[in-house]
């Protein structure tokens, strides 16, 4: 029997101790117009071999490196990923334990995920982040709801080239609400436009992504000025982790909360999940933070240990009143983007960066010189808008069967932009890769 | 972390008792307000207070307050009624003083009372005493 | 002398990665640089993060010192109420990490993600079949996220109906996060107390719903490990008003193949794949919450739904009455598939059997500890049963000082301090993957610790000594916070 250990010998003697005559009768108090008593309409067990033959056969028809060459963000990127983390993460003590609700024998989680506090908090500029979220537009939209919690004012602006999924989540959460939440356009170098702002009053936030949806890099101080100047928290949300090993950090810009998308860190894309939602304040904002914080102390004899700390915060504790309603978040995850942090190193991130955006600029000229457009002159980091020559429906098909994936169509999210693609390339996308997709697409 | 006897409780004489542990003391015209020996012994090592702005006024029995120890998290209504004069800034800092001397050094805020006989219907050390002991 | 599992042993010591490394240093092999350097305006350069520079054998080293100063259900029995702390199976873990599942972008083509979708529509129908719902989503990806889909989907049913209802019902005994996500969504919630047998009673409720009442929120079994009993005579109760019941689902290893929640009321729920479904609880997450329908709810299901035409598989969006999206892409993938690989490696019978014997391990102990522990509820119990430390207080000695001894004898301690209707409650669930004689060491060591609390009681005070560190400073850490190095 796989993972049920009891021998009928066990069974016989524990329901001889519980006094009962079979497992049946254990149920005995659950009326028996509650009872199920068919059979599940499941598949028949598969032994471990079978399995593996199923689940080969189902991984093999997806599309991936490297027989397809996927030039989609869009919010999940491809990036390498050393050995030595998915070695590291494979360690049972770490993957098997629970929650740290018991910090004697949490230790290695504990000073784990204080260690990711520390450097995603380093990453983004900030003072402090907590220990993690579901995914970066989960982390948007608690972001925003701090905001209205802190400023006490019921009414946020985002930006319509915020990702387009994490501004659904975010009208989703914000629904039953009441509060209002407004979108500023964009303009035609492919940045927010925030001149909306001057005629809107009683906001609590304003949120803006950098690098945005089409990856450009907004002038993250300017709007900020602004935002301060309207006495709302200024909120900077980013999907591409990545992005702040080379440019100018949020914190540096004087953001009050900075959320987003931590998958870049050493977290394989797995079709969308699990993510890491990154959260990063103030120390002033810190008892209004969502989500779990691991603290530093001191134990019994004075030695150093980290314990989960300002619980009162959340739900176990304030119920109703708390700051989220999030218990299980993305612990491993977070585990998963320190251990990268760290492998990677200050110098090394830099470089990593650097590299993510000299590839993006290249094929960027190249694509340049096969008769494509770039459609926005902002500067990007490793994503950017083309619009191809025109039948570019049958050239996306054509690539396709050349198992290339020439980025994210985005006509669904901007019906503006019916002929113009999302592209982008990271240090896995070789030259001889960006070489073969321009020929396609000069033919 | 061993919590005191109903005998051990410190309910000082010159004091008034509201039903949920607050305490109230006239002093002249103000009325100072904090939380009694029972109500600190009972949350444990306190680790943080929020209190009012001054200038703020709160109706009696209205939540102006709130305690938290490491694992909970206590509500303070108001015993008497009226407009906060001053808040005990100390506690920001120093949380632990709630524990250390809740009557004194702990206190929470002084209050300039819009009716003073909301005293009355507070309780008296004998009058807490006797409730304490009969819920136990 | 009798040998206890927990005993001392060689783990070092480890600073944190700023404390060690060096300039220079680096633990990743960076690319081959093939296409030139390009101008990069000086007003987006920034400075790039303060990280450490460490090499690969710091950062192996590092967490594999780490890791061994943790506990797992892999190092040994780990009974934590309401967490269902059972085996994950390997197998799993080698199946999500096939590179088909791990490499794939969740905007692909339909044509190029047919594996992963007929992996989730299966699941899907699994998951309807278990809890005996009509549909399913997979987007929440724990199950506090489910409980505020399921909360945000009454909201939307209550909506369609042109009805805005104010408040939810909520047992006592009720997990945390139920009141935090009915506060999410704007509803206040209406407390309930549960009766002398620890289960909800049918007056109590009659006596609370009413025509502004959007529902209940009911786990069952509750977290005193009971059978709500009265659950189907409540749903009546809160239908006839026009009400929804939603069900926790937390605690669903009792009930596969043995009860099917659809069946006797419910309308929505949600399941822990990182509880029931065998996936790892990795520290803290990621878990996956996904939450099963009736029919009626089922056009207010987040978008996109898997939907299958003709053999194929596709993410459909046209919903109209869809509340939207609350994750960015389609939930935590890499968990279904450790979920989906579970259920087709047990098979309906061994799923049932799994539950049976859950059932069994907790009666067991129950029976076992009864003597020794105060059993506030001594009556059947499902997969968990619920004790207090009203014998030991006497000698000063508490829930927690126990839990801490637990420790050095080489068990993970149970849920203490919850459910919050128990003073000083131990909450303890052993799962049907514990085997007998682990079952008995723990029934052992737990006597002997109930022994030292009347011997000895100041070794409990003083536990646990055998762990990487002593009890730790909690209210330092909460008065003067420090959350980064």
């Amino acid at each position: 029997m796989p993972y049920l250990p009891h021998t009928r010998e066990d069974m016989a003697s524990m329901l001889k101790t519980v006094g009962v005559d079979n497992l049946d009768h254990l149920f005995s108090t659950i009326p028996e117009d509650c009872r199920f008593n068919g059979d599940l309409n499941l598949p028949e067990p598969l032994t471990e071999w079978e399995l593996n033959d199923h689940m080969a056969a189902l991984a093999h028809s997806v599309g991936v490196s490297p027989e397809y060459k996927v030039f989609m963000g869009a919010g999940s990127y491809e990036h390498f990923v050393p050995a030595s983390i998915s070695y590291l993460l494979s360690r049972s003590e770490f993957v098997t334990s629970y929650t740290p609700y018991q910090p004697e024998m949490s230790q290695g989680t504990l000073q784990a995920i204080y260690e990711y506090q520390t450097l995603a908090a380093r990453l983004v500029g900030m003072e402090i982040a907590t220990a993690s979220h579901y995914d970066g537009a989960t982390a948007l939209a608690e972001s925003l709801l701090m905001a209205v919690r802190v400023t006490k004012r019921r009414r946020v602006a985002i930006s319509s080239l915020i990702h387009p999924l994490y501004r659904r989540v975010i009208q989703t959460y914000f629904e039953p609400t009441g509060c209002e939440v407004e979108e500023l356009g964009y303009l035609e170098n492919g940045v927010t436009d925030v001149a909306a702002l001057d005629e809107m009053d009683d906001l609590a936030a304003v949120a803006v992504q950098s690098p945005n949806f089409f990856g450009c890099i907004e002038n993250l101080q300017a709007i900020g000025k602004k935002v301060h100047e309207k006495e709302a928290l200024f909120v900077v949300s980013f999907t591409e982790a990545l992005a702040y090993g080379l440019l100018k950090n949020p914190g540096s810009q004087d953001a009050d909360i900075v959320c987003g998308e931590g998958q870049s860190l050493g977290i394989p894309r797995s079709f969308g999940g699990p993510g890491l939602g990154i959260l990063a304040s103030h120390k002033k904002y810190m008892r209004s933070l969502p989500g779990r914080l691991v603290g530093q102390t001191t134990d019994l004899e004075g030695k150093r240990g980290f314990v989960l700390t300002l619980a009162t915060r959340e739900q176990h504790i304030r119920r109703e009143k708390a700051t989220s309603n999030i218990c299980t978040n993305n612990s491993l995850c977070a585990l998963a983007a320190a251990m990268y942090m760290a492998s990677v190193g200050g110098s090394g991130i830099r470089e990593l960066a650097r590299l993510n955006y000299d590839r993006a600029e290249y094929l960027k000229h190249e694509l340049e010189g096969a008769g494509c457009k770039v459609s926005f002159d902002s500067p990007t980091f490793n994503e950017f808008v083309v619009e191809f020559p025109t039948g570019f429906a049958a050239t996306y098909e054509r690539l396709l069967e050349k198992r290339i994936v020439a980025g994210l169509p985005l006509a669904r999210y901007y019906p503006e932009l019916a002929n113009h693609c999302l592209l982008c390339v990271t240090e896995t996308r070789s030259k001889d890769d960006m070489d073969a997709l321009v020929r396609e697409v000069a033919s | 972390m061993v919590m005191k006897e109903i005998s051990e409780l410190n309910l000082p004489d010159d004091i008034r008792y509201a039903n949920d542990h607050e305490w109230a003391r006239l002093e002249g015209d103000k009325v100072r307000v904090g939380l009694d020996d029972y109500a600190q012994d009972q949350l444990g090592d306190i680790v943080f207070v929020e209190l009012p702005q001054v200038g703020a006024t709160f109706k009696q029995g209205e939540e102006f307050a709130t305690v938290e120890s490491v694992k909970a998290v206590c509500e303070c209504y108001l015993p008497v009624g009226g407009k906060i004069l001053a808040v005990n800034s100390a506690l920001e800092e120093s949380p632990e003083l709630v524990n250390k001397s809740p009557y004194g050094d702990g206190w929470f805020v002084e209050v300039d009372p819009s009716d003073r006989s909301d005293m009355d219907t507070l309780m008296t050390s004998v009058a807490c005493l006797e409730k304490l002991k009969g819920a136990d | 002398m009798k040998e206890f599992l927990g005993t001392t042993g060689l783990i070092l010591n480890e600073p944190l990665l700023w404390e060690k490394g060096k300039k220079g240093r680096c633990g990743f092999s960076l690319p081959r640089r093939d296409v030139e350097s390009f101008p990069i305006n000086d007003d987006i350069l920034g400075e790039g993060p303060d990280f450490p520079d460490l090499s690969e054998m710091d950062v192996v080293r590092h967490y594999t010192r780490l890791s061994q100063w943790n506990f797992g259900v892999d190092t040994g029995m780990y009974p934590l109420g309401s967490c269902t702390m059972k085996y994950s199976p390997k197998t799993n873990e080698r199946q999500a990490g096939l590179q088909g599942f791990t490499g794939a972008h969740p905007l692909l083509p339909a044509s190029l993600s047919q594996g992963v979708l007929k992996m989730m529509f299966e699941l899907e129908q699994y998951l309807s079949e278990i809890s005996g719902m009509d549909a399913t989503t997979l987007q929440p990806a724990a199950g506090a996220h489910g409980e505020f889909t399921g909360i945000l989907l009454i909201y939307a049913f209550h909506k369609s109906k042109g009805v805005q209802r104010s408040k939810l019902i909520v047992p006592d005994t009720a997990h945390g996060t139920n009141p935090a996500s009915i506060a999410l969504c704007g509803y206040r919630p209406v407390p309930v107390t549960s009766n002398e047998q620890g289960i909800l009673s049918v007056e109590a409720i009659a006596e609370v719903m009413d025509e502004d009442t959007a529902g209940i929120m009911v786990t069952n079994p509750n977290t005193l490990g009971l059978f709500e009993e009265n659950g189907r005579k409540i749903a009546e109760i809160v239908h006839a008003k026009g009400g929804l019941v939603y069900c926790d689902g937390a605690n669903m290893n009792a009930m596969m193949g043995v009860v099917k929640m659809g069946h006797i009321g419910v309308d929505i729920m949600h399941l822990n794949l990182h509880k029931t479904f065998s996936t790892p609880h990795g520290g803290g997450g990621p878990g996956s919450g996904p939450v099963c329908v009736k029919k009626p709810l089922e056009p207010f299901l987040p978008i996109p739904r898997v939907v299958e035409q003709k053999g194929r598989y596709v993410l459909a969006e046209h919903y109209p009455e869809s509340i939207g999206k609350i994750a960015a892409f389609h939930g935590n993938v890499g968990v279904m598939i450790k979920a989906y690989s579970y259920i087709r490696s047990m098979g309906p019978k061994k799923l049932k059997k799994a539950s049976q014997l859950a059932v069994l391990n907790a009666n067991y102990i129950k029976e076992k500890l009864k003597g020794v522990l105060h059993l506030p509820y001594d009556r059947r119990c499902m997969h968990e049963c619920v004790f207090s430390d009203e014998y030991q207080r006497a000698k000063k000695v508490t829930t927690l000082d126990m839990a801490k001894g637990l420790m050095d004898f080489g068990f993970h301690p149970p849920t203490v301090y919850f459910p919050l209707v128990v003073h000083g409650a131990i909450m303890i669930e052993p799962t049907e993957t514990e085997s007998k004689e682990d079952i008995d060491q723990f029934i052992e060591a737990f006597k002997a610790i109930v022994d030292e609390a009347s011997t000895d009681p100041d070794v409990l005070h003083e536990a646990p000594k055998n762990c990487k560190v002593r009890r730790l400073d909690e209210t330092t850490a909460a008065r003067k916070p420090c959350l980064a190095g």
